[in-house]
């Protein structure tokens, strides 16, 4: 046997006594991680003792839910894989809702938590969780480890799971003990998968029978979400759309596969996107999936969903095809690989009566709203910041009407532009979610556009921006209201505004006092200013537009009804 | 309608829960679930039987084959298999019926394990149609306990279609 060593921070290859914590730090090294999130505590010092002269940028936030929003959001930025730590009991619990956010829009990050002694686990010891149990049902995958032999092969396990297929978040718990006990390190890295297998290459007849139902088709609409983004393929996308000719509408999660600058867009589908997107997809006789999955805030009554149409799903996911919708030509796979086979299959076609028609909707039915008040109208603020920003910001926003506005408003033209929590919808995602990308991303020009109550929620991770240095911008789209379900109670509740508006701080003082540069927006005539002086800041700047307090988000598909049954059709008509 | 999948899983701490929670977070409807181990250790076997229709079936086959942990997933539909339910049963057997209750027990091809003055403990398996026609049999003479395993199954080979009686 050796004699006892110090942990040596060689990498694999030489066999060395590691302790497990060292072997956390190597194996992250060696996966690629240079940056990680994450807060202290207990369980997690032997760990953090490495990772105290560890080549990795480490940014701790305020709150564990703010870390994990921001390997969230650097993961959608970077397309890596984003890593965050926590400690056992409540700070593995606080990143709970940050990991189910990661779930539902299938973003790539691994959650490290520690946890109580091995021989203590199932005893109720001192800040012990059953985080495993707990965090089952939103990873993709997750492990506790109980021998340091497995620590390695754990880890990069986890990274491979995270990163490929479907991705999604992977915990894996390790206990105090494991990170300071002793092993070998081997170099091996080898994985024990026999469950999991990446299935990449479509199947060649089912491809040509799509592109056989392509070639057909008269009035076809291609509806894109957030799998593009995640299989890089927006090029193959735009190439594929343009040799068939097939307009292009996207979800929310979608937003930035296709340039919206583009005139086959479509833009945003489904319960607040655009008339002519849900009127296309209502009245297309073939409609090609990929990586979409027919969520409801899409399809609204799925029964009466795209009546007409022939369903081709092109889909990493076997389980997301025939789940709510019934398809009739499956494509399982890369979405990468199966739009390049496609591409080779389908013909142009020029569909000249289809884009009449399309483009007849599109002049009737824009996205507008009535700017000719003298209050600060919400979708103006959005407007003049993709104006002077030439629609090429990183966008995050909150949950609610400030993300609908964005989402409508803001023009993307490129993949990881917009990060915004689709599945989950979680406020208070926007300001830490600014700060991920902004890590990922030190050159780009990052704006949070976020509710008045979606940014309190988390808005102590100012002081995270200002710790770290990171130039981020929040535009508050102040109204005063929890925007969407004030919404809700006015058109559905008679206007009971249910505890629907807490009192907000002055929140230009508040940025002030957590150091960061703050300006109040009153006036209609300052917002290009104040936008201008925003862009111009080199220290993290909220920006609190006092926005007219009661403007509706519209189009608007009810609770129950079909994508073409609009409400607020005669209302933006009206603005004409 | 009852289906019956077959999962091999891996054999570790924490994939019977994972299956367990997945159904009840996606409201899927189990009869049953038994998982034991197999020939090779690090592989389990679970057998399931779900109630719904060919459409949610098919959901149920695709969510349990995402779950890492889980290594293969067969659906039993349209299949000839045999499945085979085990049943431990109390019935009180009063010294005049317990002549009768003997040759009941014997028509079942059950085995009685267990015997008192006024009380018999019968270990019988079959399919699950036997199982349930002992248990209404049985009920006169009152049930004192009763404890099932619910249904394992495997594929047949022959060709001969399957008799539930036998």
């Amino acid at each position: 046997m050796s004699s006892q060593s110090h942990s040596s921070a060689d990498s694999a290859g030489k066999t060395t006594i590691k302790t497990g914590a060292q072997i956390i730090v190597d194996t992250l090294i060696e996966q690629g991680v240079d940056t990680m999130f994450g807060y202290l505590g207990g369980v997690v010092l032997p760990l953090f003792d490495k990772l105290y002269d560890a080549p990795i940028n480490f940014i701790v936030p305020r709150h564990e839910q703010g870390g994990c929003h921001m390997a969230d959001a650097y993961a959608r930025a970077s397309g890596k894989v984003g890593v965050v730590v926590a400690t056992s009991g409540p700070g593995a619990c606080n990143l709970v809702t940050g990991i189910a956010t990661a779930m539902m829009d299938s973003v790539p990050i691994v959650a490290i938590t520690g946890q109580v002694r091995t021989e203590l686990i199932g005893n109720d010891a001192f800040q012990e969780a059953d985080t495993t149990g707990i965090t089952r049902p939103i990873t993709k995958h997750n492990c506790i480890v109980k021998d340091v032999k497995d620590l390695a092969r754990t880890i990069r396990e986890a990274f491979y799971i995270a990163s490929t297929g479907r991705p999604g978040p992977v915990l894996i718990d390790i206990p105090v003990d494991i990170e300071v006990a002793k092993c070998k390190a081997d170099g091996s890295t080898a994985m024990e998968l026999p469950g999991y297998r990446v299935r990449s290459m479509g199947h060649a007849r089912q491809i040509s029978t799509a592109a056989k139902a392509i070639n057909k088709s008269k009035q076809p609409v291609l509806y894109v979400g957030g799998g593009v983004i995640s299989a890089n393929a927006s090029e193959e996308l735009r190439a594929f759309a343009e040799k068939a000719h097939i307009p292009v509408t996207m979800t929310l999660l979608g937003l930035g596969s296709y340039d919206q600058n583009r005139p086959e867009s479509l833009d945003m589908l489904g319960m607040h996107g655009s008339a002519y997107a849900n009127y296309a997809v209502q009245e297309s006789d073939l409609l090609i999936a990929v990586g979409a999955r027919f969520d409801d805030r899409v399809t609204g009554n799925v029964k009466t969903f795209a009546p007409n149409a022939k369903i081709i799903h092109i889909d990493i996911d076997p389980a997301s095809i025939s789940k709510n919708v019934n398809v009739d030509i499956p494509v399982v796979g890369d979405a990468k690989a199966i739009l390049t086979a496609l591409i080779k299959e389908v013909e142009y076609c020029e569909r000249e009566a289809w884009f009449k028609k399309i483009a007849e909707w599109k002049r009737k039915f824009p996205f507008r709203y009535d700017n000719n008040s003298s209050t600060i109208k919400p979708q103006y603020v959005i407007e003049e910041i993709w104006r002077q920003t030439k629609g090429e910001a990183i966008i995050t926003t909150g949950v609610g009407q400030n993300q609908m506005w964005a989402a409508q408003f803001y023009r993307f033209s490129r993949p990881r532009q917009f990060l915004s929590s689709g599945g989950l919808g979680t406020m208070g995602y926007g300001l830490p979610a600014a700060i991920g990308a902004q890590v990922a991303l030190p050159e780009a020009t990052v704006i949070d556009i976020d509710g008045d109550h979606s940014f309190n929620m988390t808005m102590t991770e100012l002081s995270t921006a200002v710790e770290n240095k990171l130039p981020i911008k929040v535009c508050i789209l102040n109204n005063g209201y929890m925007g969407m379900v004030r919404q809700w109670q006015e058109l559905f509740y008679n206007k009971r505004y249910s505890k629907s508006y807490l009192s907000n701080p002055d929140y230009a003082t508040v940025a002030k006092a957590l150091g960061a540069v703050g300006i109040r927006v009153d006036k209609k005539t300052d917002v290009p200013k104040a936008i201008k002086q925003m862009l111009a800041e080199k220290e993290p700047c909220v920006v609190d537009f006092k926005v007219e307090r009661e403007e509706n988000v519209w189009p608007m598909v009810p609770a129950g009804k079909s994508i073409h049954e609009m409400d607020g059709l005669d209302i933006l008509e009206s603005m004409a | 309608m009852k289906h019956i999948i077959s999962a091999l899983v891996e054999n570790k701490p924490g994939v019977l829960a994972h299956v367990a929670g997945m159904f009840a977070a996606r409201a899927f409807n189990i009869d049953s679930l038994v998982v034991g181990r197999t020939e090779d250790p690090s592989l389990s076997r679970m057998t399931i039987v779900v109630v719904g229709d060919d459409k949610v079936v098919e959901q149920v086959r695709k969510q349990l084959a995402k779950i890492v942990s889980v290594v293969k997933v067969q659906d039993f539909v349209g299949q000839l298999v045999v499945a085979r339910d085990l049943m431990l049963i109390g019935i009180s057997a009063l010294p005049e019926n317990r002549a009768e209750i003997l040759s009941l027990i014997e028509m079942f091809k059950g085995n009685v394990v267990d015997i008192g003055p006024k009380f018999v403990m019968v270990e019988i398996s079959g399919p699950e149609a036997k199982i349930e026609a002992f248990i209404e049999v049985c009920k006169p003479y009152g049930i004192k306990s009763l404890a099932r395993t619910g249904t394992i199954a495997m594929p047949r080979h022959s060709k001969v279609t399957e008799d539930n009686s036998v």
